[in-house]
């Protein structure tokens, strides 16, 4: 049986992982490339790396160090932020990057899961998504979750997906940051939607949100989490043991 | 040495990474005379079965690689790289293949029908009765990293591993010195590098 991924996700800004990750009282570690290697050496069955540089300096940086990271890392890399055109696909995939995450770039540029689907093939092209409810409704947002496009979330989904993306991401801006569980409502409005596979993100703060999760939502295929991760309040191994005595299939 | 066959299809860079990382000096080439030196010759592949078969026959290296194989040298196709090395591939039409293993690329969708196409994720290899020296390290249920849509099917002689996805899914195939893994060990993190110290260990069959 296919296994439910668990993927951290560090954000990457000039050179270094934000905020930087503090295991068990040792001093914090903002190398991407060490905590690439700890997470994939300590259960991760993907990891994303999001460059949120702002300058093309930082940007070189960024992709220096996938490279290193990828020379070291043997699970599926994905990259996001930045992600506006083919060339920076493959500045990336050169790289190392087995998937590319889109989101902001998708908005401006709807023709670019197309025509990335077309050259480097429907896996490759992961679509990502910041929801959040307006008025009862499910709305896409851009720019970090910081504007309202006044697009339908789940007709944005349907149309990347029937573009080409390979896979989707969900990130509820609702429950972000709350610590209080997955949005299942809202990742129960995308699976109906979509038959590619969709990687639940925002809202983890506990073993327990990523059992529901993959108990009430069995077509989630993922759990994405960034903090929790970083700062020890959930292990990965830990949450794999309990995924398998909630007979959750999970990778060991 | 372990030359990495290259006819312009696919990013080889974790591949590459992958070997380096277990000691094994590899080679991407598309050297007839490299390829002929090599102790061993990994044939990689992504992108669609009829493209990629295209590109490997206009390189000219179909040849070669069937000499060396009937040499006895250790040959390992990867993905798309083992499904070219079936009879016949049902991608997007009918296509011939390399056959050098018996058997058909078939559509998963066409054997499922309530799962997710592509097969991608982890998935734990199942060995057959014998199990065969490529996962001489590697212990039944490991899990290891698919991405695809299409399987090899009719290959129950050649079947060394498979892995469970509403049907059962051909994970590793050999055929003698030909071999054949669906998964991605470049992406399989320490159970995939396993697996290729295992195909680097091997040597070519003494000839008789």
């Amino acid at each position: 049986m296919i296994t439910k991924r668990i993927i951290p996700c560090l954000d990457v800004r000039d050179g270094k992982v934000v905020k930087g990750v503090q295991f068990a009282g040792l001093r914090e570690v903002d190398s991407p490339v060490r905590l690439a290697e700890y997470y994939s050496q300590n259960g991760a069955d993907e990891l994303v790396f999001y460059d949120i540089t702002a300058s093309s300096d930082g940007r070189k940086l960024f992709t220096d160090i996938l490279c290193e990271t990828a020379k070291n890392v043997f699970i599926p890399l994905t990259v996001g932020g930045g992600i506006n055109t083919l060339a920076d696909f493959d500045r990336v995939l050169k790289c190392g990057a087995d998937k590319v995450s889109v989101n902001s770039g998708a908005i401006r540029n709807p023709d670019l899961i197309a025509e990335a689907a077309k050259r480097y093939g429907d896996q490759c092209v992961v679509l990502s998504c910041d929801i959040k409810r307006v008025n009862g409704n499910f709305r896409l947002f851009a720019k970090g979750g910081r504007e309202d496009t006044g697009l339908d979330a789940i007709e944005w989904v349907k149309r990347g997906v029937s573009n080409g993306a390979g896979e989707v991401v969900v990130n509820s801006i609702d429950t972000d940051g709350v610590k209080q569980g997955f949005d299942l409502a809202m990742l129960a409005a995308v699976c109906d939607a979509v038959s590619v596979p969709v990687i639940a993100s925002g809202g983890a703060g506990k073993i327990e949100d990523f059992i529901a999760l993959f108990q009430r939502l069995p077509r989630v295929d993922a759990g994405l989490a960034a903090s929790i991760f970083h700062f020890g309040e959930v292990n990965i191994n830990d949450l794999k043991r309990e995924m398998i005595k909630n007979q959750i299939p999970a990778r060991i | 040495m372990t030359a990495i066959v290259d006819y312009g299809v696919g990013n080889l860079f974790s591949l590459v990474c992958s070997l380096e990382k277990i000691g094994e000096e590899a080679v991407v080439t598309a050297d007839k005379a490299v390829i002929a030196l090599a102790d061993r010759i990994i044939l990689p592949g992504v992108g669609a079965f009829s493209d990629a078969l295209k590109k490997l026959k206009a390189s000219g290296l179909i040849p070669v690689l069937k000499e060396q194989i009937q040499r006895g040298k250790p040959v390992i196709g990867i993905c798309l790289g083992m499904q070219l090395l079936f009879d016949r591939s049902f991608e997007y039409g009918e296509h011939a293949g390399l056959r050098l293993i018996p058997g058909e690329i078939r559509p998963i969708a066409d054997f499922v029908n309530d799962l997710k196409i592509p097969h991608m994720g982890w998935n734990a290899l199942h060995f057959t009765e014998q199990k065969h020296p490529l996962f001489r390290y590697v212990q039944e249920g490991e899990c290891v990293y698919f991405v695809h849509s299409y399987f090899a099917t009719d290959c129950q002689s050649s079947l060394i591993a498979s892995v469970e996805y509403g049907v059962e899914i051909t994970a590793a195939v050999a055929e003698k010195n030909v071999m054949g893994c669906q998964f991605h060990p470049e992406k399989s993190g320490e159970t995939g590098l396993k697996i290729l110290k295992a195909f680097c260990e091997m040597e070519a069959a003494k000839p008789c």
